[in-house]
């Protein structure tokens, strides 16, 4: 592979760009893989990538039926913070957030990582207690996370408006290395790395049965034909109930529409990313200069990647009321994506009922910013059969025994 | 120079001139103009700079697909960044600048980028600023941001206003050039209900331009007679300024109509939003002209063949006084026509069809026009403006043959059909070989509820780009004069085989600075689907979304690709159609009117005395009432000392009310209920506990059994609506075989809770029944009167005092509430709020939904197994709570929580455990729930959830603060205060 | 923004008059149970790409909850009926039979 870089970018220039080589290979697949991943989604990308980087696997392929990078991870308005409350959600998010850090330096693929911070704000007295418990939990968890007051927020924010008068703030969340990425960056560089590793990122490729033998899996059906492995990863978010009904097995997952906007870009006058959960609505600004917004999810189930309207409509509202500022900018698109949702709203790293099948799935609206912790997960949990320390907690079983990952319970959204 | 021609003009008024400002400098138009005719009338051809080489860019279009034309508008609370000019009608006082450049739209530093952009081919910044780490952060983000983006940022609260219209219709035709307005007459006269709306000032679309002769009359003519006649139709509206912004599901369109944008200072709001559930839609929406990719197409200067026309017809505009016209087709020939019969001067037509011998060169040519076949430009001359254009054949490699000056570059690449409402809802494409365009394909369009069609398309939108071919694809049965039309030529490159460095200067995306050679290297580098390339290079991004950019950048990346077009695909549309301000999206839920804001009776009362407000749900409760000279945390202390020894009341209004009667209501309440409610006897109180079906606690309260078969259930302030539905949802939908009716009264009555060891004295000193120990004992109730009111009085407390609780009507409510005031003056009466109620019941031991509860605990978890009925089979939440995790006997349970040094637990803090886990989290043993300065004990108390709590009284565990700091709390009883209820019980 | 139509009091609804309510036709498993069902019960979904069973509640009109038949690719609406009955009516199989010919949904088809 050659390396990315300023002068690698100089010395093209002087042949006119002519030499830039395949950012990842187009093969058609092989008769067998040790592993197949199904979904080149970031999680499925990354899974592959520490795959062969964490265990050296490296006679992997992805397999996607649309094009990589195509689903959640180019939807999303690619947030990345680990304050969560629970113990197994913050280990998992602070490792995807860490592993950000450096993933530029790691792929050679500038991701854009930038570490601008995340302000989740406090509006009601529920949400300072469930904020100030997060605040707690993160100290002891390794997370860098702070309570600060309203003055403090609209330093960091100036263009909010902090008096409400509906809901004034009354102080956030505040993660100083939370921050954003350019979400298909993520996708594109991994798939770059898994390429260069020798894996296979087989485009427009539709997975249409899951074969056994007995309890075991040996391969799959594709438009592209059958194609063997021993262990086969599904992970393909909204999609996820689809590929376990051809490998026989059901998941405690419901597939709902989750919709995003921008506005039309303007010079920077917002340096963090604010989630406010009471009015439901979340605002950065990318680089580009578009405000990125979001909000809250569709209520019922759709494969359609559109949303209902009056959910962008709840948006909008929460946020102007929030950030006076908006009102005069303009809607520049809007768009919606599958999301996968559990029962407990928290992520499905797991084993399955078929043996050498193993799913990841389920990470519902906050899925991006857990690509890389997701992926580490999934990658030990494949090459050795069983979960590691980040993933045990994620397990399928949880939901029999009612042992559940609940994060709305400090009045948080999972975005 | 482009300038104000001396005769013509349709849509301005000559003798109303208008003023406006550019950059500071006052201009002249008349009303009328848009604001890019009136900045083309006076010779303002350059108008803003491009996002990322920032090259001067000039207007291109005329109407709302200019990708350049981009002002920052007003100012103050009227500021609005990146309005479009041509699209943006004129007004007296207008005052815009140009964006994105400093110090000035002439000489911009950033245009450097220009002289460096080999060096930032597409996606540049995905292959450097990766070294050293923290320079993306502080060094390279900044930097990239600072250049970045368009127009600036608003300031101030908008102080405009917005609205909503909804509307159902039969049909709803979006679009009034001639396709739309045939189609509203046909579905007009059929009687159907129709909304016709067209998105610019005018009806009657390129027709007005373009359209020729119907039935023997001027095609403007036809159309003024279809408006009115749509006018006199009562069972259709009409609107122009209003935009199909998008297609939803079943049928919804959002339309966008600028109501006063054009006349800021009349009444009314600014923009009004349609929600428009149509059984049909027809989109009419017309066609958008092509650029075409050659070297030098974005210097201003060169622009679309149809706006240089528009300028002329529309608004006797000349764009400049030599206009070459480069074309593939024959429409751009009009241009031409126009122009020279304007008087302006056409030194050539450069056609790249090979052979050019249509009716339309046939007429140039007989006005003495110099037109030229199979040629091309190589290139345009000029930097800011367009000098001249250096000429070559289309078949070659671009060597110049000669060089014309000019100051104007008309060009054509044919038509694209507007299909962006056909797709937003899932319509697809076909791509037209013949016609080199995607059209709407009829066999798959966007579905409706019932599976079938719900939009169709006609005109132009739907491919047909002639006069009569648009009228009789809409229905209509006229018959059409006009000049035919030779077959275009599909021209994807500018000469065919343009050198490199020549598609190193060949705009696709004017406004993101894509290059046929950016589309070309994403290609090369494997980013094959559309929408990688369109993602890598941001092709098609911009704020026009690709309106012209899209087919031109699809044609290249298939020629990249050696694949035919339809098989590369397209991007999606996404809604809007054009850009619409999140104020109108807004509408008028801001600021009072966001969210409707429940108030108790008493309210009004509340705000007098200068109560501190908490938002609980969508109520507002005093937290405390604050008096002169206090803080909220004195207020608060005060309050509970005073109820503790004197009198308090409590505004309890917001608790919500439901009443379950029905033959089967107590069988009812015994699944809802932890507890068993069947049994309750009549006149009696129970403290009930409900269970979601997954085990955790959701909700408690007071029940009171009314009658044989009607009950009372008290729900918390923010559990009354959920509650109701959730009865009602199992009544419904799982036991709808029992007699049951559940009716929520949470707004029929005020309640007031009277607090303290005042409280009977109060009451009986206001007079009426006996609310004495012996008649009305703790946990029962009783209707009667107390004063002049008719009550029912609970005796329940929340506080461990002396409680009564008491409903009135909610009319009665105020009233109620000053008599008590009133007569309690005495006795040492004050209001309190909700924080010195969960003050008191904290010093209880009494648990509250939301502190002790966060949707994870279990009614065991707060040792609360007495309200767990032992007689019962089934509960909602008894299934659940018998699983392995539930069941588990190292859960957390509750305790009480002391701190050795009598300070406060902060609140949420962890108790911790010795070690890590595996994923070197610090272990944890236990967490605080409530913590509070308890004024009564004079110390910190809290109730917290520990592990293997209640086995381990008198024990001290570890808080650690996020200060570094730690506080020891001493494991006790839950029940800080009055451990055996004598205070209440009295 | 999708439109039901309300069985109970007859009005085509818009969207935002109805909260969903999830899944149709689940069989409530109480105390006695063993774990697999419980679990199914709370949080096995059938979450096809095709014709699904669903709740509604006309919670902005009459109050009633209603079950739809609904298509998740296309929003395409089978029908609407009463909540009050374990599995759909004939009428709504044959509409969806109609539209769909060979759909299987959970035990029904």
């Amino acid at each position: 592979m050659k390396r990315y870089s300023a002068f690698a970018i100089a010395r093209q220039a002087l042949s006119h760009h002519q030499g830039w080589e395949r950012a990842w290979r187009s093969p058609q697949p092989k008769r067998k893989y040790d592993v197949i991943i199904v979904g080149a989604g970031g999680h499925g990308l990354a899974t592959a990538y520490y795959l062969g980087k964490n265990f050296g696997i490296t006679n992997v392929a992805v397999i996607e039926k649309g094009w990589l990078g195509g689903g959640n991870t180019g939807r999303n308005t690619t947030i990345i913070r680990s304050n969560y409350l629970q113990d197994p959600s913050a280990a998992i998010y602070e490792k995807a957030r860490s592993l950000y850090e450096t993933l530029s330096q790691e792929l050679n693929y500038n991701i854009m990582f930038s570490p601008r911070g995340v302000i989740m704000l406090a509006q009601t007295q529920s949400e300072i207690r469930g904020y100030q418990r997060t605040a707690h939990a993160n100290a002891l968890q390794g997370v860098q996370t702070e309570w600060i007051t309203p003055a403090r927020v609209k330093e960091l924010c100036p263009i909010m408006n902090i008096d409400g008068p509906r809901y004034p703030v009354l102080g956030g969340l505040w993660q100083a290395r939370g921050g954003t990425a350019r979400h298909d960056a993520v996708a594109w560089g991994y798939a770059r790395a898994c390429s260069d590793m020798g894996m296979d990122i087989i485009q427009q490729c539709e997975v249409t049965g899951v074969r056994r033998e007995g309890a075991k899996v040996v391969g799959v059906e594709t438009t592209k034909g059958a194609i063997d492995c021993d262990k086969l990863g599904m992970v393909v978010a909204g999609h996820a109930g689809v590929l376990a009904d051809m490998a026989g097995f059901k998941l405690p997952v419901e597939s709902i529409a989750l919709q995003a906007l921008v506005s039309e870009p303007i010079k920077p006058c917002m340096d963090v990313v604010v989630m406010a959960n009471t009015v439901h609505g979340y605002l950065s600004q990318s680089d580009k200069g578009e405000m990125v917004i979001g909000g809250g999810t569709d209520g019922f189930n759709n494969y359609t990647q559109r949303g209902s309207f009056h959910h962008i409509e709840e948006t909008v509202r929460a946020l102007v009321e929030t950030f006076p500022m908006l009102s005069r900018l303009k809607m520049l698109r809007q768009w919606g994506g599958i999301v996968d949702m559990t029962g407990d709203r928290s992520a499905i790293i797991s084993k399955t009922p078929v043996e050498g099948v193993f799913v990841n799935c389920g990470w519902g609206t906050g899925g991006f910013k857990a690509i890389p912790g997701s992926g580490w997960a999934m990658a030990e949990l494949i090459a050795k059969g069983a979960p590691g320390p980040l993933a045990e907690a994620f397990t399928m079983e949880r939901f029999k025994r009612g042992q559940f990952i609940d994060e709305s319970v400090a009045a948080g959204v999972a975005h | 120079m482009s300038t104000r021609l001396a005769r013509g003009g349709r849509l301005v008024d000559r003798s109303t001139a208008q003023e406006f400002t550019f950059n500071g400098k006052t201009m002249r138009g008349f009303a009328g103009d848009t604001l890019a005719s009136a900045l083309l009338a006076n010779d303002q051809m350059l108008v803003g700079r491009s996002f990322k080489y920032h090259r001067p860019r000039g207007v291109v279009a005329s109407g709302a697909e200019e990708p350049n034309g981009l002002v920052n508008m007003g100012r103050g609370a009227a500021f609005e960044p990146n309005q479009r000019v041509t699209t943006t009608e004129l007004f007296d006082g207008l005052e815009a600048e140009s964006q994105n450049h400093w110090p000035s739209l002439e000489f911009d530093v950033g245009a450097i980028n220009t002289k460096l952009a080999k060096f930032l081919p597409a996606g540049f910044y995905y292959k450097m600023f990766i070294h050293p780490r923290s320079f993306w952060k502080h060094v390279y983000e900044p930097f990239i941001r600072k250049s970045a983006g368009l127009g600036r940022a608003p300031k101030d609260r908008d102080a405009d206003t917005y609205e909503h219209f909804h509307m159902h219709v039969d049909l709803l035709v979006v679009g009034g050039g001639l396709a739309g307005l045939v189609a509203a007459l046909k579905a007009g006269r059929e009687g159907k209900r129709v909304l016709l709306v067209e998105q610019t000032a005018a009806w009657g679309g390129r027709a007005m331009v373009d359209g020729g002769r119907i039935d023997d009359k001027d095609a403007a003519i036809w159309v003024k007679s279809a408006v009115e006649a749509l006018e006199n139709m009562p069972n259709v509206t009409i609107r122009l300024r209003c935009m199909g912004a998008g297609v939803y599901d079943h049928g919804l369109v959002l339309c966008y109509e600028k109501v006063r944008e054009h006349e800021p200072d009349a009444a009314g709001p600014r923009q009004r939003l349609w929600n428009v559930r149509a059984d049909h839609v027809i989109t009419a929406t017309g066609a958008i002209e092509r650029p075409l990719s050659f070297a030098g197409n974005d210097i201003p200067g060169v622009m679309l063949a149809s706006a240089v026309r528009d300028y002329a017809v529309n608004f006797g505009v000349s764009c400049g006084d030599r206009t070459v016209v480069v074309t593939n087709n024959d429409d751009a020939y009009r241009t031409a026509i126009i122009l020279k019969g304007e008087g302006l001067d056409i030194p050539v037509i450069l056609d790249a069809r090979p052979v050019v011998d249509s009716p339309w060169a046939m007429r140039a040519r007989e006005m003495g026009i110099r037109v030229e076949a199979g040629k091309a430009v190589s290139k345009i001359l000029g930097g800011k403006r367009v000098t001249g254009v250096a000429v070559c054949a289309q078949a070659g490699e671009g060597s110049v043959t000669e060089e014309i000056a000019c100051d104007v570059v008309a060009m054509s690449g044919g038509w694209s059909p507007v299909v962006h409402l056909w797709s937003h809802c899932g319509g697809k494409l076909v791509w037209d070989d013949a016609l080199a365009m995607f059209r709407p394909d009829p066999e798959r369009p966007p579905l409706g509820a019932d599976g079938r069609g719900f939009v169709s398309v006609v005109g132009s939108a739907n491919g047909h780009m002639m006069t009569g071919a648009v009228m009789a694809d809409a229905g209509a049965k006229v018959s059409v004069e006009e000049v035919a039309e030779a077959e275009m030529m599909p021209v994807w490159m500018m000469p065919q085989g343009a050198k490199r460095s020549l598609r190193e200067k060949a705009w696709l995306d004017y406004q993101n600075d894509v290059k046929v050679s950016d589309v070309q290297l994403a290609a090369r580098e494997g980013y094959e689907s559309v929408e990688h390339t369109k993602r890598y290079t941001t092709l098609g991004m911009a704020t026009d979304q690709g309106k012209l950019s899209n087919i031109n950048g699809l044609a290249t990346l298939s020629g990249a690709l050696n694949k035919a077009i339809p098989d590369v695909g397209t991007t999606t549309f996404r809604p809007p159609y054009t850009p619409i301000s999140l104020g109108s999206i807004t509408g008028a839920a801001k600021g009072d009117l966001f969210q409707p804001v429940r108030k108790t009776p008493m309210h009004d009362w509340h705000v007098a005395q200068n109560a501190d407000f908490e938002p609980v749900g969508q109520w507002r409760r005093p937290y405390a009432f604050v008096r002169d000279g206090e803080s909220v945390h004195d207020a608060v202390m005060r309050e509970v000392k005073n109820t503790r020894q004197a009198l308090g009341l409590l505004d309890a209004s917001t608790l919500g009310k439901l009443v379950v009667s029905g033959p089967d209501a107590g069988k009812f309440l015994d699944m809802m209920y932890t507890n068993m409610m069947s049994t309750l006897p009549i006149g009696k109180c129970r403290y009930g506990l409900m269970c979601s079906e997954n085990g955790f606690l959701s909700d408690d309260g007071v029940v009171a059994r009314i009658s044989e078969d009607e009950w009372l259930c008290h729900t918390t302030t923010g559990g009354a609506e959920r509650i109701h539905a959730w009865m009602e949802d199992w009544l419904q939908c799982e036991w709808w075989d029992w007699d049951v009716y559940v009716t929520n009264v949470t707004e029929q009555y005020a309640q007031v809770a009277v607090v303290g060891p005042n409280a009977r004295k109060v009451l009986e000193k206001l007079g009426g029944m006996d609310v004495s120990k012996e008649t009305l004992p703790f946990m029962q109730w009783a209707d009667g009167q107390i004063g002049d009111f008719k009550v029912r009085v609970y005796r329940i407390s929340f506080s461990g005092e002396l409680s009564y609780e008491i409903a009135v009507d909610a009319g009665q409510g105020l009233a109620f509430w000053q008599a008590l005031m009133a007569a309690g003056e005495e006795f040492g009466v004050m209001p309190y709020g909700t924080e010195c109620l969960h003050i008191m019941r904290a010093e209880k031991g009494f648990i509250m939904i939301g502190d002790e509860t966060d949707g994870t605990v279990i009614p065991q978890d707060l040792n609360l197994n007495w309200a767990l009925s032992k007689k019962k089979d089934d509960y909602l939440g008894k299934r659940a709570q018998e699983r392995a995790y539930m069941a588990d006997p190292n859960r957390w349970k509750l305790v009480g929580l002391e701190t050795l040094d009598g300070s406060v637990i902060p609140d949420g803090a962890y108790a911790v455990a010795e070690g890590t886990n595996a994923n070197g989290q610090r272990n944890t043993e236990g967490r605080v729930t409530s913590t509070y300065h308890s004024p009564t004990l004079d110390r910190g108390i809290a109730m917290g959830l520990i592990l293997h709590g209640p086995k381990r009284m008198g024990e001290v565990v570890t808080f650690p603060k996020v200060d570094g700091g730690e506080v020891q709390a001493k494991i006790v009883d839950p029940v800080f205060y009055d451990k055996d209820g004598e205070k209440q019980n009295v | 923004m999708i439109t039901l139509h309300c069985p109970y009091c007859g009005v085509d609804a818009d969207e935002t008059e109805l909260t969903p309510g999830g899944e149709a036709h689940l069989k409530r498993f109480g105390p006695g149970s063993s774990d697999e069902d419980f679990e199914g019960y709370l949080f096995a979904r059938q979450n096809p790409k095709g014709v699904h069973f669903e709740r509604w509640r006309h919670a902005y009109g009459c109050g009633k909850w209603f079950l739809a038949a609904r298509c998740t690719m296309t929003l395409e609406v089978f029908g609407t009926y009463s909540a009050q009955t374990t599995e759909p009516p004939k009428k709504i199989k044959d509409a969806i039979s109609a539209k769909r010919p060979g759909w299987t949904w959970g035990a029904f088809s």
